[in-house]
């Protein structure tokens, strides 16, 4: 039986897809869930009850809101293009879901492990600015065309100072490999051995930039209400609308186990002698999903401008200035190798 | 070669799985709902009136700017991955050549700044 999925094409193939729908059906089964605890932290902090209708606790208000996109009438738009009317939200779904091909959730457990698969993610996730781009364009309407407009800016100034970041993690480890990464972090003290503690100041900018770079709040300027109603969104309704949400969810959930795999040491337990597992993996993701919804709950809505200057002025010389310290240290070694865990790691 | 393209394989299938996801989505949609199109409910949404004209219209060149620095500034990391990569085993030329491509490209973004390229009002 084992033979038969690791030697004939039809197994292998079949192999294939059964770990796909093991990453993808988790995942948004999950992404059902963290929908409703967004909505209850956020609640929380307003002292409201949240959604509490729907099943117990109204844990299931995601499914009927699923249920309720689905029997709700597609609108094309007057004059809208509609192939790239519909073709915008498709991208966004799938540009987010592939990415999570190369993310390891435990030690070797990665769909493909390919060699550079930060490389990889940071592609995938540059294509995600086409779905924006598109689905402002194709609706002909002026709301989204500058809501879109203004989205793509946002993310791609973001994504510059998210790559410097990223570089910094490289050099200190030598490979873009996630779980080389992880390895690298592995040591004995625990949860300082970890890239958060040498990176420190590289954490705060990951995560800001990571809101930024996915338009949550406070950085969800193309949904200012008052001037730009929904951004790309205004002309959608139906699944479609639904597919841009569920792809704007994954890339968050996609930046938290970034975070966790860069910064966080993956699957490592933090407490040496305890085993590592995929259950720190998703504690972790969990507790950087917290971070992300306590952040949209208690901080006020920026304005553009003042964006766009923390994007270029602050974050994008800040991390550069990073890397090239980063790069000192680790060539001469400085701080006991801290910087330079490729000697040991990988 | 061929263990390496192996690799690439299940993103293949995961890319088919996505977009199948999505036609499948957006498909119910379209078979399930009931679609009962009129002229008010189609038209572009305006404040409280009817679209003037087309609204692909001239945009702010700021926009143009930001993207063209993004490709700069892309491009230069772009750069720096394969150097990070084989940081371990740079030699000093190695290091210190791509340090004075980062202070060209320092030079050039502070010119940049100068110049008013990244100011919003």
């Amino acid at each position: 039986m084992a033979d038969f999925f690791t030697t004939t094409t039809l197994g292998m193939g079949l192999l294939i897809v059964g770990q796909v729908l093991l990453i993808v059906v988790p995942l948004l089964v999950a992404l059902a869930f963290l929908m409703y605890a967004d909505r209850k932290i956020w609640a929380a902090v307003q002292m409201r009850r949240g959604p509490n209708v729907v099943g117990v606790f109204g844990l299931m208000q995601s499914f009927a809101d699923f249920l309720k996109y689905i029997v709700k009438e597609v609108i094309f738009p007057a004059g809208a293009d509609r192939v790239v009317f519909l073709l915008a939200p498709m991208v966004s779904l799938v540009m987010a879901l592939i990415a999570w091909a190369v993310i390891p959730f435990n030690d070797g457990w990665v769909l493909s492990n390919i060699n550079v698969a930060i490389l990889y993610v940071m592609a995938v996730s540059s294509l995600e600015v086409y779905g924006v781009i598109m689905g402002g364009w194709a609706s002909n309407s002026k709301y989204p065309f500058l809501g879109s407009l203004r989205s793509a800016a946002q993310m791609i100034s973001y994504e510059v100072s998210i790559g410097l970041i990223i570089i910094g993690i490289i050099i200190s480890t030598g490979s873009m490999n996630f779980s080389d990464i992880v390895g690298a972090q592995e040591g004995r003290y625990g949860l300082f051995s970890w890239y958060w503690l040498p990176h420190f100041p590289m954490l705060f900018l990951f995560l800001i930039s990571a809101l930024a770079e996915t338009n949550r709040p406070p950085f969800d300027l193309p949904e200012a209400e008052s001037e730009l109603v929904a951004g790309y969104q205004v002309e959608y309704s139906s699944t479609p609308f639904l597919l841009f949400m569920i792809g704007e969810l994954v890339a968050v959930v996609l930046m938290c186990a970034m975070t966790t795999l860069l910064f966080f040491g993956g699957w490592l337990s933090p407490i040496p002698g305890l085993p590592d597992g995929i259950l720190w993996m998703i504690g972790k993701m969990l507790f950087v999903f917290f971070i992300f919804s306590m952040v949209k709950a208690i901080t006020p809505r920026y304005r553009y401008d003042q964006l766009m200057r923390i994007g270029w002025k602050v974050f994008l010389p800040m991390s550069l200035v990073w890397v090239v310290l980063v790069a000192f240290l680790a060539k001469f070694e400085a701080f006991g190798g801290a910087y330079a865990r490729w000697a040991i790691g990988g | 070669m061929e263990e390496m393209l192996k690799e690439y394989l299940p993103i293949l299938v995961f890319l088919a799985i996505a977009i199948a996801l999505g036609l499948v989505l957006i498909l119910a949609a379209i078979v399930i709902a009931v679609r009962n199109p009129d002229p008010e409910k189609v038209s572009a949404y305006e404040c409280g009136f009817n679209a003037f004209d087309d609204a692909r219209m001239k945009f702010d060149v700021r926009f143009y700017l930001v993207s063209i620095l993004f490709i700069i500034f892309d491009l230069e990391i772009a750069f720096l991955f394969p150097w990070a990569v084989a940081f371990k085993d740079l030699s000093m030329v190695g290091f210190w050549s791509m340090m004075v491509f980062l202070g060209v490209l320092t030079a050039g973004f502070a010119y940049e700044w100068k110049k008013g390229a990244l100011e919003w009002e």
